[in-house]
C-alpha cells in the first residue's frame, strides 16, 4: 500500500447531511446605521484615545473636524491598565455599551500591558461587538516619496475565525497543535460584505485569496462561499489567486490589484504588506465592521519615545476618521 | 528535445577522449589555493531530472544545453511524471525507486493543482526533505525597485500548516490542524545556523506569529533560541510576520537570513522572489539528510507562458549552478554563473518578465556564447 496520502477532490462540497438552520446567513449586508444624535443634532461617536501618541493625534483629529464643521460630538472613554473583569478586558462594560449605543467608534493606538491576565484590546472589541470584517484601503498618497506608485488596493479580511481563534494545545511535550476553523456562516457573511463594498465603492475586481492547494477543505469552503455570492453580482469581476502568487504580484506590480478578500491569517499578512506598499502603518486607515457597530482605528503603535513631543503624524487616525465619515454618510 | 538528449549522451560518451575544456588562462590564474578532489570524484555524476509542468520542459532543456556546451560531467536521468489520472500502483513504485536512485535531483516547477501524479509536498515527504531554501539577490541588469538585496530564506518544509489534517466537524464547519513539533523546529534551526556559519553570514531573523499562536510558534521560537545560544557570533533577532512584510516592502536590505515555519515561509519566499525580479530570477533548493532537490525559488509553473516559450530560465540555471557547487564542481559553477550574470547585465536579450521580448532559446544561446 502506498504510504503517500490519497488524493481527495480539489474542492469538497458541503455535506449532504441536513444542515443546521442558520438564521443569520445574510441576503444583504446588515449594518446598523441609525446613529445617535445629541441635542445639537451632532452625531455622537465614541472616542478611545489610547496611549503614547494617542492623545495628541486624537486632539489633532478633533480640531480638524471642528474646523471643517463636521457635525460630530465625541464621547471619550478610558482604557484601563488593569483588568476590569475576570476575562481580562481592559475596557469597562460602559465603554462597550457606549459603542453599541453610538454604533461608531474611533480608536487610537493602545499598549497592552505585559503579563498575564489581560486580553488584548482588539480581541475584546472584536469578540464583544462581533466585528467580522476588517477593511483596509491602501492608496498611494501624493507627496510622499515611495518606491511603489499608483497603488490602490483594498483588503477585506475575515476577522472572527480562521487561524486566530487561539485554540491551541500541547498534545505531548514537544508537539503543539493549533486549530483553524472555517465555517460556512462566517465565509458567507464576509463574502456578502465584500461584494456589497465593491458595489458601493465602485470597485471592479475582487480576488479571493486562498491556499486551497494545501488546505483543500478549509480554504475550499471559503472559495465555495465566495463563488456562491459571486453569482449574484455579475458586474464584478471575480477571480481567485493563491496567497503566495498574490503576494508576489503585490510586491512587483501592485498597480494591477484592486480588491482582495481573504480569511484571517492571510488577511493579516497581506494587509500589512499593502500598508508597507504605501509607506507604512503610520499612513494606513483601517475599519472593523460588524452588524452592531463599527470601530475605526489607527493600526500603528503607541510610539512612546515621541509621545508628547508634537512630532507624531496623525494621518492614520485622520484617514480612519474619514473612513468613518464615509460609513456614516 | 529528443535530439538534444541524444547529443548529450553522445557527448558524455566522448568526454575525456579528445575534447579539451575551453577556459581562459587569465581566469585560471586568479590567486588562490587550489581546489582538491578525492580520487574518483571527477567521474560523471548522475543527477535525476524531473521536467515539471508548464514551462518546466523549456527550463530543463535550457540547462541541458548549457551543461553540454560547458562540458559539465553530469548525466541527467529523467524521471517521468505522468498525469494523475494514469497513476497506478506500479507506476508509483517505479517512480519512487527512481527518485531514491540518485542523491541529487533537479526539479522543474510543479504546481499545486494535482495534475501530475505527485505534487511538491509528496516528493518532499518521500525524500524526507525538511529545509526549503530560497536565495534572492539583486542581479545587475535586472531592473527592480529595490537594490542591493541578498536574502536567504530557510523555511521548514515538513510540518506546520501543511500537515493537511482537515476534517468537517459539523455541516459547514471545517477544522484544519497545524502541528509544530520541537524536533522539527530544532532540526531546521540547526540547519539555519550551520548555514550561517558556513556561508559567512551575520544575522538570522526568525519570523513568527507567537503573539497570537503562542504555543505553536512559541515552540518554534524556543527551539531557535536554544540553537542560537550555541552560535554566539551570529546575530539573532525575532520579528512578527506582518511587521516583516511591511519591512520587506519598505526596507528589504535589512534582512540577511530568514528562518520561518512552513506557511509564512511560502508567502514570504514569494515576496522576496518577487522583489528581486520574479519567479524567473531567484533560485532555490530543498535539502534533507540524504537527498537534495534543486529548483526555482518560487514554485510557479507559469502555465500561461507554457505555449509562448518565453519563460525566464535564470532561476533554474542558477539553481543548477547551486547544484554544481553542491556536487563539488565549483569551477563549472563559477563559469556558468558568470555567463548568466554577464548576459543579464548586457540587457540585450531578455525574456518578457524582465522587460524584453525574447524566447528562452535565444537567452540560452546567448549564455552559451558568453561562456568563456
Amino acid at each position: 500500500k502506498s504510504y503517500l496520502r490519497l488524493r481527495p477532490a480539489t474542492l469538497v462540497k458541503a455535506s449532504t447531511r441536513p444542515m443546521v438552520s442558520y438564521d443569520d446567513i445574510p441576503t444583504k449586508v446588515v449594518l446598523n446605521k441609525d446613529f445617535m444624535k445629541d441635542e445639537d443634532g451632532n452625531y455622537i461617536v465614541t472616542l478611545l484615545k489610547g496611549h503614547g501618541i494617542g492623545p495628541e493625534i486624537s486632539k489633532s483629529v478633533k480640531s480638524i473636524f471642528t474646523a471643517a464643521e463636521v457635525p460630530i460630538s465625541w464621547e471619550e472613554h478610558e482604557v484601563y491598565s488593569r483588568a476590569m473583569n475576570k476575562e481580562g478586558d481592559l475596557l469597562s462594560s460602559e465603554t462597550i455599551d457606549s459603542i453599541r449605543r453610538n454604533k461608531v467608534a474611533l480608536k487610537g493606538p493602545f499598549m497592552t500591558p505585559i503579563g498575564k491576565g489581560f486580553r488584548s484590546l482588539n480581541v475584546t472589541l472584536r469578540k464583544k461587538l462581533q466585528l467580522y470584517a476588517n477593511v483596509r484601503p491602501c492608496k498611494t498618497i501624493k507627496g510622499i516619496d515611495n518606491i511603489y506608485e499608483n497603488v490602490d488596493v483594498v483588503t477585506i479580511r475575515e476577522n472572527t475565525e480562521g487561524e486566530y481563534m487561539g485554540l491551541e494545545h500541547r498534545v505531548v511535550p514537544g508537539v503543539s497543535e493549533s486549530i483553524k476553523i472555517i465555517s460556512r456562516r462566517a465565509c458567507l457573511k464576509i463574502a456578502r460584505y465584500a461584494f456589497e463594498y465593491a458595489v458601493s465603492n465602485n470597485r471592479k475586481k475582487i480576488v479571493g485569496v486562498h491556499k486551497a492547494g494545501v488546505m483543500k477543505k478549509g480554504d475550499g469552503l471559503f472559495l465555495e462561499c465566495l463563488r456562491e455570492i459571486n453569482e449574484e453580482y455579475p458586474t464584478i469581476d471575480y477571480s481567485e489567486e493563491q496567497v503566495d502568487t498574490m503576494c508576489m504580484k503585490l510586491a512587483t506590480v501592485p498597480e494591477k490589484s484592486d480588491m482582495m478578500v481573504m480569511p484571517n491569517l492571510y488577511g493579516d499578512i497581506v494587509s500589512d504588506l499593502c500598508a508597507g506598499l504605501i509607506g507604512g502603518l503610520g499612513l494606513t486607515a483601517s475599519g472593523n465592521i460588524g452588524a452592531e457597530a463599527a470601530v475605526f482605528e489607527a493600526v500603528h503603535g503607541t510610539a512612546p519615545d515621541i509621545a508628547g513631543k508634537n512630532l507624531a503624524n496623525p494621518t492614520a487616525l485622520l484617514l480612519s476618521a474619514c473612513m468613518m465619515l464615509e460609513h456614516m454618510e | 528535445m529528443f535530439s538534444l538528449r541524444n547529443n548529450l549522451i553522445r557527448k558524455i560518451r566522448t568526454y575525456g577522449k579528445h575534447t579539451t575544456p575551453k577556459r581562459s588562462f587569465a581566469k585560471m590564474k586568479k590567486l588562490s589555493t587550489t581546489f582538491l578532489q578525492r580520487p574518483g570524484e571527477g567521474n560523471v555524476k548522475r543527477v535525476s531530472l524531473i521536467d515539471g509542468e508548464g514551462v518546466g520542459p523549456y527550463l530543463t532543456d535550457s540547462v541541458q544545453e548549457i551543461f553540454q556546451a560547458a562540458q559539465v560531467p553530469v548525466r541527467f536521468e529523467n524521471i517521468p511524471m505522468v498525469e494523475a489520472k494514469e497513476m497506478s500502483i506500479n507506476i508509483e513504485k517505479q517512480t519512487l525507486d527512481k527518485l531514491h536512485q540518485n542523491d541529487v535531483i533537479l526539479k522543474g516547477p510543479i504546481s499545486n493543482d494535482d495534475t501530475l501524479m505527485w505534487n511538491n509536498h509528496e516528493i518532499s515527504k518521500a525524500l524526507e526533505i525538511y529545509a526549503y531554501i530560497v536565495h534572492a539577490f539583486t542581479i545587475p541588469g535586472v531592473n527592480t525597485r529595490h537594490k542591493d538585496i541578498d536574502i536567504v530564506l530557510i523555511r521548514e518544509n515538513s510540518e506546520g500548516e501543511y500537515a493537511s489534517i482537515e476534517h468537517e466537524l459539523l455541516p459547514g464547519v471545517i477544522e484544519s490542524i497545524k502541528v509544530i513539533t520541537r524536533e522539527s523546529s530544532l532540526r531546521i534551526a540547526e540547519y539555519a545556523f550551520e548555514y550561517a556559519l558556513l556561508s559567512n553570514r551575520k544575522k538570522i531573523t526568525v519570523v513568527h506569529k507567537a503573539n497570537i499562536m503562542k504555543l505553536c510558534d512559541g515552540e518554534f521560537l524556543e527551539a531557535a533560541r536554544e540553537i542560537s545560544i550555541r552560535y554566539p557570533t551570529i546575530l539573532y533577532e525575532e520579528m512578527i510576520v506582518d511587521a516583516t512584510c511591511m519591512n520587506l516592502a519598505t526596507n528589504p536590505q535589512a534582512f540577511d537570513i530568514m528562518l520561518l515555519p512552513n506557511l509564512y515561509g511560502s508567502i514570504i519566499g514569494s515576496i522576496i522572489a518577487g522583489i528581486v525580479g520574479g519567479a524567473g530570477i531567484a533560485p532555490g533548493a530543498n535539502i534533507g539528510r540524504k537527498y537534495a532537490v534543486f529548483e526555482q525559488g518560487a514554485r510557479h509553473s507559469g502555465k500561461e507562458l507554457a505555449f509562448t516559450g518565453q519563460a525566464n530560465p535564470t532561476a533554474f540555471i542558477l539553481s543548477a549552478v547551486m547544484m554544481l557547487r553542491h556536487l563539488g564542481l565549483p569551477f563549472f559553477a563559477e563559469q556558468i554563473q558568470n555567463s548568466v550574470f554577464k548576459t543579464l547585465e548586457e540587457q540585450k536579450i531578455r525574456t518578457p518578465d524582465i522587460g524584453g521580448n525574447h524566447h528562452t532559446a535565444d537567452f540560452t544561446r546567448r549564455i552559451i556564447e558568453n561562456l568563456d
